[in-house]
């Protein structure tokens, strides 16, 4: 008998017999509801509060913004999306700029020493946010893979008031991701990375980004 | 199995690591810390204890309908083109990775966090044969670079100060001795980082696997897990066959609960859902996913209704945070890769009771465990039930699963305690043996094993209870005014 049949088979004849499943009860988790205001301050609470940094800006001069913060931080190349909107305008914008605009345009194979050596910083959109828990939602795809969000030091993120959920459960429910069929990567992003391996002292960019800056469009 | 760590018996490991102040503070300091931080992150206790109702609920719907998941969670991951692998040991599952390895003629293995792969003693097998693994969660590489083991399933390397680490960094890395969390930090990602690129295989633990979606789920801070499962060409999960839940809502509150009972966080940095291998034109991701299903003793566990109620387990730590026991022995000196109250009530199945015997009694039962436990595991009634396994013979839980039941008990214990129920069951024996004990009261020896290690062994008085009530209302009868005094 192979270890699987072998393993099943002693699941299937349990010696106490069978089990009956009890009823799980998700109100705890769907009552938790905010309104529009409320849930911008708990994402912005929340996400900051894990060292990501929240600038407000308006859908008409976010660009500006993007420029200032680039500026201040001293990055020199920008990983940008070549379809999805805000790398279009991102790209637009900065055309005439200083910061050297970068794509993810290969197979990582071809370029995996420059991402990992020379790339300052990415941008990208999210698919959506959640407000409970301060967390980006992002489903990778051919456009903005998934090491964009992760080697660079810096991970500009955009997003959209509109597009906060109260909660990751919510996310689930109403985006409907059981029945569209799960990406080969979904992800949820709060803050930059980080670690307390070294005696419970918090400290940044131990793998992934060091700084998570989130710009929110309103 | 072996376990590097059982080099000793236990009680002797106790003794050293509690006369070791450096362990004594290591681990009060950051127990202490990790207390209040969870305790910050259940504002309500209301939302707490009905979470937990409802998380413990999803755990035992899972279990409830376990092989039927299994078997979709295989179909799934398979149609998504992940190939599943199932195990009866962690040695067969060692197997099947290094098999894996061989055929892409891999050489370096790179790994993101997994108990089970320390369970079943990965790193030690592949590189026994010339494969070299190498640990990216900080504190697992902390721990690796001194050859040791997790002293905590959370925070592997929590039984070390800075200045120990830095030690530690500066001699095996070269680093700069420094108290400087940040650049020890950065060093280490340094040195990752460039294994990361040459690594040939990612192996990875799996925190939930969901069985609607065939999607592995994985919890982590630091970026290493989705280095881990990106970069190298072929990733391998491997986890515990009861990791399985039914559906991808279950893992919204099992996740909230996981983080906050862990390290007080409301949510860890990223939760990364993976569900296939690179699809078409796809730039990044492994070409290749593999899942390695291991038992090791977890089908065991399932047969009995009490002991089941252990597979709930989500791996979060807080039964060890809030352990007074683990607080002052740390980690390691339980011996085995799961330590604490969840090690107490799972070691004893995987390793056998003959091996763990002594861990079901390494509990004062205060109970902080199951009132803390995210998925209501009944942690202090599953250690009693352990301690009657450990000495079980006659009839008692005659149809064991469990694995050395009867391990502690000794040939002359059944024997006097048949003794003792026979002579409180007939009044005339119990009368001549406790009149006899009376007698030969000097006669009792001063050392009565481990009970007088630290007691002074109890003196018999000079009569009997029963003497001493008969004499005391023949007192009484004779002088009917005079009350009796206690004697």
């Amino acid at each position: 008998m192979s270890a699987r049949d072998a393993i099943l088979n002693r699941l299937r004849h349990r010696r106490d017999g069978a089990l009956t499943a009890p009823v799980s009860d998700f109100a705890v988790v769907t009552e938790k509801q905010w309104n529009e205001t409320e849930k911008l301050d708990l994402f912005q609470q929340k996400i900051e509060s894990v060292h990501a940094e929240v600038h407000r800006v308006s859908k008409e001069n976010w660009l500006e913004k993007l420029k200032e913060l680039l500026a201040e931080k001293q990055v020199k190349n920008l990983l940008t999306p070549m379809q999805a909107q805000v790398g279009v305008d991102t790209r637009a914008a900065l055309k005439e700029d200083d910061v050297e605009l970068l794509a993810y345009d290969q197979p990582i194979e071809g370029w995996k020493a420059e991402l990992f050596s020379n790339v300052d910083a990415s941008i990208t959109d999210v698919r959506s946010a959640i407000a409970e828990t301060g967390s980006l939602v992002l489903w990778p795809d051919l456009d903005q893979p998934r090491l964009m969000t992760l080697v660079p030091p810096i991970h500009f993120a955009v997003v959209d008031a509109d597009q906060l959920k109260n909660t990751f459960h919510e996310v689930i429910v109403s985006e409907g991701w059981v029945s569209e069929g799960m990406p080969t990567n979904a992800l949820l992003i709060s803050g930059p990375s980080k670690t307390a391996d070294i005696e419970q002292t918090l400290a940044y960019g131990v793998h992934g980004p060091k700084e998570l800056v989130v710009l929110v469009r309103q | 199995m072996s376990h590097n760590q059982v080099v000793q018996e236990f009680h002797p490991r106790v003794h050293e690591a509690i006369t070791n102040p450096q362990i004594r503070a290591n681990f009060r300091k950051a127990m202490d810390g990790l207390m209040d931080k969870r305790q910050l992150a259940f504002p309500s206790d209301d939302e707490l204890q009905r979470t937990r109702e409802l998380a413990a609920a999803i755990r035992l719907r899972a279990l409830s309908k376990l092989p039927e998941l299994l078997e979709k969670l295989e179909a799934n991951l398979t149609a998504n083109g992940v190939k599943v692998h199932w195990a009866e040991t962690g040695d067969e599952a060692c197997k099947i990775i290094l098999d894996i390895c061989n055929e892409k003629n891999a050489k370096s293995v790179i790994k993101g966090k997994s108990m089970v792969s320390e369970e079943m003693e990965l790193n030690h097998y592949l590189e026994e044969h010339g494969i070299e693994a190498l640990e990216s969660d900080l504190g697992e590489y902390i721990v690796q670079l001194a050859e040791e083991t997790p002293s905590h399933i959370i925070m592997p390397a929590i039984h070390k100060n800075t200045d120990q680490i830095s030690d530690l960094m500066h001699e095996k890395t070269g680093t700069n001795k420094s108290r400087d969390v940040e650049y020890l930090t950065a060093e280490a990602r340094q040195q990752l980082r460039e294994r990361f690129e040459k690594a040939d295989v990612g192996v990875s633990g799996v925190n939930f696997a969901v069985a609607e979606t065939g999607t592995l789920c994985l919890v982590e801070n630091e970026g290493n897990g989705r280095l881990t499962t990106t970069v190298p060409p072929v990733h391998i999960a491997v986890t515990g066959i009861e990791k399985v839940v039914e559906n991808l809502e279950d893992v919204a509150p099992l996740l909230s609960l996981l983080t906050r009972s862990a390290t007080g966080q409301h949510i860890t940095t990223y939760f990364n859902m993976i569900s296939s291998p690179r699809k078409e034109g796809e730039l990044d991701g492994p070409e290749e996913v593999h899942l390695v299903l291991v038992d090791s003793g977890r089908s065991n566990i399932y047969q009995d209704d009490e002991l089941l109620d252990t597979l709930r387990c989500i791996r979060c730590g807080a039964c060890m945070n809030h352990c007074p026991v683990y607080t002052r022995i740390g980690g390691h000196a339980y011996g085995y890769t799961y330590p604490g109250p969840i090690g107490k009530i799972l070691m004893p199945h995987l390793a056998g009771l003959d091996d763990a015997k002594d861990l079901p009694s390494a509990s004062s039962l205060c109970g902080a465990c199951g009132e803390v436990c995210p998925v209501k595991i009944p942690i202090p009634k599953l250690l009693v039930r352990l301690r009657e396994e450990s000495v079980a013979g006659d009839h008692n839980h005659d149809n064991s699963v469990v694995k050395g039941r009867g391990a502690k008990r000794k040939g002359m214990e059944p024997l006097i305690w048949k003794g003792w129920a026979k002579m409180h069951k007939h009044g005339g024996l119990y009368r001549t043996g406790t009149g006899l004990a009376t007698v030969f009261r000097g006669l009792v020896p001063s050392n009565l094993g481990a009970w007088t290690n630290c007691r002074t062994a109890p003196k018999l008085a000079k009569t009997t209870l029963h003497q001493q009530m008969k004499a005391r209302s023949q007192n009484n009868a004779a002088s009917q005014k005079k009350d009796g005094g206690d004697q």
